[in-house]
């Protein structure tokens, strides 16, 4: 617990500071000026998301492979921390496009991208939501989560490969723009800080995870016992 | 028993059942009709703006009616619980996989055959001198939808709301492979038609992938 | 495709399972040799099912594991060895008997199809209506077509999951005989029942399964009479 207090610690001084740089210590961008700033939080968002998803994906294989439940744990908890971290993306795409382009969105290859994969990983939540057998739960959503996994890749290569043939306006960072040297160095600070969050998010919620299915496993044994004792007791008489 | 004739065998038996009643068929068909009439009323197209929209048009007719298709292929097998059955038939889980993969292909395509000319007659479309490599196109397009709604037919078999939920699985799965199948048919619907070797690749790749995972994951999908 | 001096045992070894909270089998270990013929007594809920089902390789069990003697372990062998007659028909209600068999026997890879499914179907007593589709069937001949399809590629482990449900008079008759048949054969079979049958005067060994535990069993050498009279103080 202690060791958690500290890294918290750690991780929330971290982000201050990173805001600090992304506000203050990074250079000036010479045509957008200040609304570029956002680019500091939304490209790490981004990888976030992608690292999230990677989680999801291990954690569905390890579950089909051990059937130990805490890998389906994992996989649900970094499936919901993935949507958090593309909704960000979704969020500062739009924030950033409406000053700088006058439209509020563009459909450039990380938005679209992004933008069906949190469609893709919400669906993984809503399957999970309908499928009401815990057993048949775990190994079904674990399964669309290696397949939603395997889409990510052919997902960006479509959207790069579309966008090369109908040029859109592009969000922050494309292919063409250049980083200068201080950019890079906050650019890193700022990862460090969102990806540690997430981690940060995605232990609780796995701990959360873990102290319910324990719960559920409790209520189970009480139950079973309770009918045990009614069938003896029904028996005896 | 190889998994080839048993899936043939298992492709036999959904051909025949649904043959016999064509409940299946008939509605996919009407469905996409239906989608392309109200797609006429929305885009009034002329025959410019229909080589520019009929690709997607025809794509999401597709898209739509196969979704929607595919639900039935497991719920078939829940009525007498006929998928026990062939659970305990000596043959491998991807051969059950895989029979209902080859039917749902044929279905479709038997809609895609009928579609695909109603929709060059209805928006002014020229197909001639391009049939081949529009077949290759679809066929591409076809496995892709075919293997990934199968896969998920049988996910969301034992899920409540299933008929919604389908849908939900698939479209954003298939979003790479709607692109992929636009470009490569927009390319043939051109003045000078030519077959787009890059979007062509991608649809066969993506194919690859998503068979080969199935059959990876295919015991786990199929058991209890 | 098996012949007659195959020979099929199977083993339960301390299996369990659960389904979310409930723990249908809580540990049974049972030894069932080539040729017995197991009469599985038990209520409703004592967990019948769930065994024959894990017997039939339809589930895995959560603990334990069940083998096979006689055969190799390879579970596609096996399953070329078992039948099962469970509590839905198994049959496709929009094809024909003769379809529905057909399906199966090339399934099963065997040969001379036409004339397996026709002897079956003469010897269930459904030829006459072999074309009509089985939706159309009363519940008697839909479970003697049950019954059929589960014998039908020569199982030496057959598994039944309350048989006689649903036949008529002349379906018992025909079941009866059958079964003396197969047992005579050395075929092993495993039947479950909650109520009195006549097929239970065949029996070699009852086993009484209670709340997901083997109860009372007779075992393999001894007398299934006494617990398979409790059975029928009971009906």
């Amino acid at each position: 617990m202690k060791g958690r207090h500290t890294f918290v610690l750690a991780v929330t001084t971290l982000v201050i500071f990173s805001g600090y740089a992304a506000l203050f210590i990074a250079p000036d961008e010479k045509t957008m000026h200040e609304i570029q700033r956002i680019f500091y939080y939304h490209v790490p968002s981004a990888i976030s998301a992608f690292i999230a998803f990677f989680v999801v994906f291990i954690g569905s294989a390890a579950f089909l492979v051990t059937r130990d439940e805490k890998w389906d744990i994992l996989a649900v908890s970094a499936a919901e921390v993935g949507v958090a971290c593309s909704s960000i993306v979704l969020i500062t795409g739009p924030i950033w496009a409406r000053p700088v382009w006058g439209i509020w969105w563009t459909w450039d290859a990380r938005l679209t991208s992004t933008f069906v994969l949190w469609l893709l990983y919400i669906s993984y939540l809503i399957l999970r939501g309908l499928l009401e057998d815990p057993r048949r739960r775990a190994s079904l959503s674990a399964i669309f989560g290696i397949f939603a996994f395997l889409d990510v890749p052919l997902v960006y290569l479509s959207n790069r490969l579309w966008r090369t043939q109908h040029p859109q306006p592009v969000v922050l960072g494309g292919q063409n723009s250049g980083l200068a040297p201080g950019m890079g160095q906050v650019l890193l600070i700022c990862f460090v800080a969102i990806a540690c969050v997430m981690i940060v998010v995605l232990m609780d919620r796995y701990q959360l995870g873990r102290l319910a299915r324990e719960c559920e496993q409790l209520r189970y044994e009480v139950e079973s016992r309770t009918m045990d004792s009614q069938s003896a007791s029904r028996g005896a008489r | 028993m190889t998994t080839a004739r048993a899936a043939s065998i298992l492709l036999a038996k959904e051909l025949r059942l649904e043959f016999r009643t064509r409940e299946l068929l008939n509605s996919t068909i009407i469905f996409a009709l239906v989608v392309i009439v109200l797609f006429s009323f929305a885009f009034n197209p002329t025959a410019e703006d229909s080589r520019r929209y009929g690709p997607g048009l025809l794509w999401i007719a597709f898209l739509f009616a196969g979704s929607l298709m595919l639900n039935p292929s497991f719920a078939r097998e829940q009525a007498n619980e006929t998928l026990d059955a062939l659970r305990m038939a000596p043959i491998s889980s991807f051969a059950i996989l895989l029979g209902k993969m080859l039917a749902n292909f044929v279905f479709l395509s038997l809609s895609e055959l009928i579609l695909v000319p109603a929709f060059s007659v209805f928006y002014n479309v020229s197909l001639s001198g391009i049939t081949g490599r529009l077949i290759l196109v679809l066929v591409l397009g076809t496995m892709g939808l075919v293997i990934t709604g199968t896969v998920f037919s049988a996910v969301s078999a034992h899920a409540r709301m299933r008929e919604l939920l389908l849908p939900l699985l698939l479209l954003p799965i298939l979003a790479p492979q709607l692109i992929a199948a636009v470009e490569a048919t927009a390319s043939l619907l051109t003045e000078q038609p030519a077959l787009d070797r890059t979007w062509v690749a991608f649809l066969a790749g993506f194919d690859i992938v998503f068979l080969t995972a199935a059959w990876l994951l295919c015991d786990y999908l199929v058991e209890e | 495709m098996a012949n007659s001096s195959t020979q099929l045992g199977i083993t339960f070894d301390r299996v369990e399972k659960r389904f979310g909270a409930l723990l249908a089998l809580r540990g049974i270990s049972l030894e069932i040799h080539a040729g017995e013929f197991v009469a599985l007594l038990g209520h409703n809920g004592a967990g019948k099912t769930t065994l024959l089902r894990i017997a039939a390789l339809l589930m895995n069990p959560s603990a334990g594991r069940v083998s096979f003697s006689g055969c190799s372990e390879d579970p596609i062998a096996a399953k070329q060895l078992i039948g099962m007659v469970g509590h839905s028909t198994l049959l496709y209600d929009e094809l024909s008997a003769a379809e529905n068999l057909h399906l199966f026997a090339h399934l099963y890879g065997l040969d001379d199809v036409s004339a397996r499914v026709q002897s079956a179907l003469t010897s269930c007593g459904l030829a006459s209506r072999a074309g009509s589709l089985v939706r159309t069937y009363s519940r008697g001949m839909r479970q003697r077509l049950a019954i059929a399809r589960a014998l039908l590629h020569g199982p030496r482990l057959l598994l039944l999951d309350e048989p006689a449900a649903g036949l008529d008079r002349q379906g018992l008759a025909w079941f009866g005989a059958t079964l003396a048949r197969l047992r005579d054969d050395g075929c092993t079979v495993l039947m479950s029942t909650h109520a009195r049958n006549e097929s239970l005067e065949l029996a070699t060994r009852a086993v009484s399964i209670t709340a997901g535990r083997v109860e009372h069993d007779s075992g393999p050498a001894g007398d299934p009479r006494p617990l398979l009279d409790a059975l029928r103080a009971e009906a």
